[in-house]
């Protein structure tokens, strides 16, 4: 076996009104060439202004990395001809990214691993390509939505550090309302390097580069691929046949395809674009960042172990997913008993979400103000915990509220003492050979007595009460 | 209307002596007769309309747009077969501007091909003839805008200068051409050649002219990042020929002619009466004085320029692939059409350009050249931010002399004056106001002399030459056929 070394460029669409350098709309659209400004076709004449919202949102991301961020705000061009480059040029940070030398700590299987970032920057994408049997189709909706790039360091050594970094990052987009990360929509993509050497060496072995690679289960099928593919050449003495080349993926056979050598290289020729003039980074600026970056899940993981007395395990389930740690949140600010709502989150409404993977915990019907109006009706005593739960599949099934279930099945627990002795009485003296094979040690008959009695109650008798009213009277 | 001034054409407009449509219809008819000589336009706007006449001085008056600016539904060239067929949906920001204040755009004027050359022969229309002698060239870019005004068909028209090429064209046309500070007015809309260099402006045929002009273009403009603030100067407004007490200096390194070891009889001349115009500004009250600028210094601009302007040039012109606008190229893929269009559609001139361009970007070529040239540009306008400390503005005598003949061959100048020819480069390195007035005569042919002052101080680089102007019998003149 060998070491494998991994690096990685995580490309993200970021979130905003506007494109990064015009002021047509960055949105989603089904219907090619909708969302499109005279600058991102290229039109003669058009000048690039920078999105201050994208700018702002990039010095955040590189401040949660811990990057060093420089003193102004540049940007450069990307000079290559490509049908889907208006341009001619792509504009992005080359000499002088919005954060370098970064570092984050992240937990892989159990472990502390220290991710070094070389750099994130701030760039714009370009126009997408549809092939045709004998055409092909630009769409530029996709020209000049924002993009951060973040590189890091060959720091990685498996594809489940690469993937728990990724997850990582992702998390932090979501939770900072920078990038959606919706795969789906394309908004994510990842360049791979991938290298091997052996495990006493200090050498670095020869790169390949895997490019755009759109999925995290591909990005860990890629990783996979090459190590086991770079590994048996290696073993095999045919380590020469290993080339510093750029690979692609192919999704329908999970290996990687060789795309172009190190020779057919493009020199980008980059220089500062003179469009923009350099913009000062103050420290008023970087102040109001730094008090406007939001909880992030490792921070809102601590508090629900501390304040509220949450499992590691479940806070970690809580805020895998920032919607699903906002609906708790939510939950709790409203009144909710956090440990309540965390196992309704964690048990019930998750596997509804699980269902299917188009859904998020935003479509299902139950809204979180309804789960603090459960968990407070069995607080209450109002109904039990089993009728609880009745009332959850009711109200997916019904679209009503728990109150509103409650009314319409008449599950109210029974607050009557005088009516539940009176079926504590009956089930007794319905049930003497029962009370018989109690006192002769058969324990669990009393369970059935009380099953009697919530029987005789439909439900409504307070189970614990019922129980303690036995007993009392079978002595 | 021929060879009437804006403020002459204004009190006939509001006096009711002529409508805004009898101008129209007479600009437009003068083009057409000027049209076979020069050969001025890529397109007449024959359907030009008057507009509305008021208080406003440029409201109802006819002017001219070079073709690198984007005029909404009419042809917009940059006088290049690669936008041969370019109709753009948009105004450039100084043209709406002007709309706005009730301007009337009745041409558009050939350039050299995408504002790249200094000759005005490079043009997908053909050569542009200057009218004080059809064998001349009108120098470029600007060219057609220079000839068109100079012939009087209209009192501007609109020029872009990224290295000389609205006050070179001004000087051998014998009119005025006024480059403003670098972002006062919107790049917007006009297609770019070298975006740190280029710089909207106006040739016109006086001073005031082309203060009204530039106030009614000006602006900080929100699709254009380099522009500034400047509503609190009015230039027409602040004219003021008092300039008594102005320090001006000349670079003695190049404007004596004892420093030319061979000098041509027009270059004697030209820098003769550069002397006579010196004294002009010393009998109005400036003080003028000669300085020395280390020669290594000035023997880099041009190449300077040439590594700047190219690689801006070969990046901004990247956007020319016929695949959304343009007439488009042939081919089986999309490289070839790409290949096709940019092979089909530029000039030579325009392939070395982006050829040298492409190469002092080359990485291993970047430091040497493209960054080198960068700093060497620092090291130029820190030496005039230095000279500037002390002097309101920099005087110099505009190219060698008079039009060249349209077959001189701008790229072989001699070494000894190519320092000379290049000079007004500086005030594209800088971002400097700077304006060329017509300042007399050399073998029949119109010379200018040009005024480069400080970053934002138009006002005074306007008020010297506003004066200088006033001695002189130049101002409104109109091209006459001598030869």
């Amino acid at each position: 076996m060998y070491k494998a070394v991994i690096g990685l460029e995580f490309h993200c669409e970021m979130k905003s009104h506007t494109k990064v350098f015009s002021n047509a709309i960055n949105g989603f659209s089904k219907l090619s060439n909708q969302l499109v400004a005279p600058l991102d076709m290229g039109f003669p004449g058009t000048l690039p202004v920078v999105n201050k919202t994208c700018v702002k949102k990039a010095i955040e991301m590189a401040m949660i990395l811990n990057c060093k961020i420089p003193e102004y705000m540049e940007f450069d061009r990307k000079n290559y001809f490509y049908p889907d480059l208006p341009k001619g040029y792509q504009l992005t940070q080359f000499f002088n990214p919005v954060g370098v030398d970064g570092k984050v700590v992240i937990e892989v299987n159990g472990k502390e691993k220290e991710v070094l970032i070389h750099d994130i920057h701030l760039e714009e994408d370009s126009a997408s390509l549809d092939h045709y049997y004998d055409t092909s189709n630009i769409d530029y909706n996709r020209s000049g939505v924002p993009l951060l790039e973040l590189v890091t360091e060959p720091c990685l050594n498996s594809a489940d550090e690469a993937i728990e970094f990724l997850e990582y990052i992702k998390r932090i987009y979501e939770y900072t309302d920078i990038s959606d990360c919706d795969t789906k929509k394309g908004q994510i993509r990842a360049d791979v390097n991938v290298s091997i050497m052996d495990n006493d060496s200090k050498e670095l072995g020869t790169k390949v580069e895997v490019k755009n690679v759109n999925s995290f289960d591909s990005i860990r099928k890629t990783i996979e691929y090459e190590i086991e593919r770079q590994s048996k050449l290696k073993s095999e003495g045919r380590y020469d046949e290993v080339v510093q080349e750029t690979r692609r993926f192919d999704d329908e056979t999970g290996t990687t395809i060789h795309m172009r050598s190190k020779a057919d290289a493009i020199d980008y020729k980059y220089f500062t674009d003179p469009n923009i003039p350099k913009y000062k980074i103050t420290n008023e600026l970087l102040e109001e960042i730094k008090k406007n970056i939001p909880m992030l899940a490792h921070e809102r993981k601590n508090k629900y172990i501390s304040e509220y007395n949450l499992s590691e395990y479940d806070a970690k389930v809580l805020v895998k997913n920032k919607k699903v740690s906002d609906y708790f949140e939510e939950c709790v600010r409203l009144g909710a008993d956090a440990k309540s709502a965390c196992n309704w989150i964690t048990t019930k409404v998750l596997a509804e979400v699980n269902k299917s993977d188009e859904i998020t915990i935003d479509d299902v019907f139950i809204r979180p103000s309804m789960i603090a109006e459960l968990i407070k009706l069995i607080a209450d005593k109002k109904i039990t915990n089993n009728q609880g739960k009745e009332v959850f599949t009711k109200m997916l099934e019904e679209h009503l509220t728990p109150v509103e279930i409650v009314k319409k099945y008449n599950m109210e627990i029974l607050e009557d003492d005088n009516l539940v002795n009176s079926l504590v009485d009956e089930v007794l003296s319905e049930n003497e050979k029962a009370i018989e094979d109690y006192k002769n040690g058969r324990t669990n008959m009393l369970d059935y007595l009380v099953g009697q009695v919530m029987k005789k109650s439909r439900g409504k008798a307070n189970p614990v009460d019922a129980k303690n009213k036995l007993l009392e009277k079978i002595k | 209307m021929i060879g009437k001034s804006i403020l002459e054409l204004h009190d006939e407009l509001k006096n009711g002596k002529v409508t805004s449509n009898e101008l129209v219809n007479e600009s437009l008819k003068a083009c057409h007769e000027i049209q076979d000589k020069t050969n001025s336009f890529v397109t007449i706007i024959d359907d030009a309309k008057g507009s509305e006449v008021t208080d406003d001085l440029l409201s109802g008056i006819p002017y001219g747009i070079k073709d690198i600016f984007s005029t909404k539904d009419i042809l917009s060239t940059g006088s290049s077969n690669t936008l041969n067929n370019y109709v753009p949906f948009f105004d450039a920001t100084c043209v709406a501007n002007l709309k706005k204040h009730g301007a009337v755009g009745v041409a558009k004027t050939v350039l050299d091909e995408l504002g790249m050359g200094g000759t005005g022969t490079t043009g997908h229309t053909g050569i542009v003839h200057n009218p004080w002698n059809l064998e001349r060239q009108t120098a470029g870019s600007s060219a057609g805008s220079a000839a068109s005004v100079a012939c009087g068909v209209y009192p501007y028209a609109l020029g872009s200068d990224t290295g000389d090429s609205i006050r070179k064209p001004a000087a051998y046309c014998g009119i005025v051409g006024y480059k403003p500070t670098y972002g006062m007015i919107s790049r917007f809309g006009m297609f770019q050649f070298a975006s740190s260099l280029d710089t909207v402006g106006v040739l016109t045929r006086n001073v005031e002219d082309a203060a009204i002009a530039v106030d009614g273009m000006k602006g900080l403009d929100e699709n254009d990042m380099t522009t500034w603030d400047s509503s609190s100067i009015n230039l027409f407004k602040s004219l003021n020929k008092d300039v008594k007490g102005k320090k001006l200096f000349y670079i003695e390194n190049v404007c004596d002619i004892n420093n030319y070891s061979n000098p041509s009889e027009e270059l004697k001349e030209h820098l003769n009466n550069f002397k006579e115009t010196i004294k002009r500004c010393e009998e109005l009250g400036i003080s003028v004085s000669k300085v020395n600028i280390d020669s290594k210094l000035l023997n880099a601009l041009y190449s300077t320029y040439v590594v700047i302007s190219c690689a801006e040039a070969t990046s901004n012109m990247a956007n020319l692939t016929g695949i959304s606008f343009g007439p488009g190229g042939e081919g089986k893929s999309p490289d070839e059409m790409i290949k096709d269009h940019r092979t089909k559609g530029f000039s030579p001139l325009i392939k070395r350009r982006f050829v040298i361009g492409s190469y002092v970007l080359q990485r291993e070529n970047q430091e040497k050249f493209f960054l080198n040239a960068k700093r060497v540009r620092r090291l130029i306008v820190n030496k005039m931010n230095e000279l500037f400390k002390e002097y309101d503005a920099m005087i110099a005598p505009v190219g060698t002399g008079p039009a060249k003949y349209i077959d001189d061959n701008k790229n072989v100048h001699d070494k000894e004056t190519r320092v000379l020819e290049e000079l007004l480069q500086i005030g594209n390195f800088g971002g400097y106001p700077s304006i060329t007035i017509p300042n007399g005569f050399v073998n029949n042919l119109p010379v200018g002399v040009n005024i480069t002052g400080k970053v934002k101080d138009d006002v005074s680089v306007l008020n010297i030459a506003y004066a200088l102007e006033s001695t002189m019998n130049y101002k409104n003149q109109l091209a006459r056929e001598e030869n």
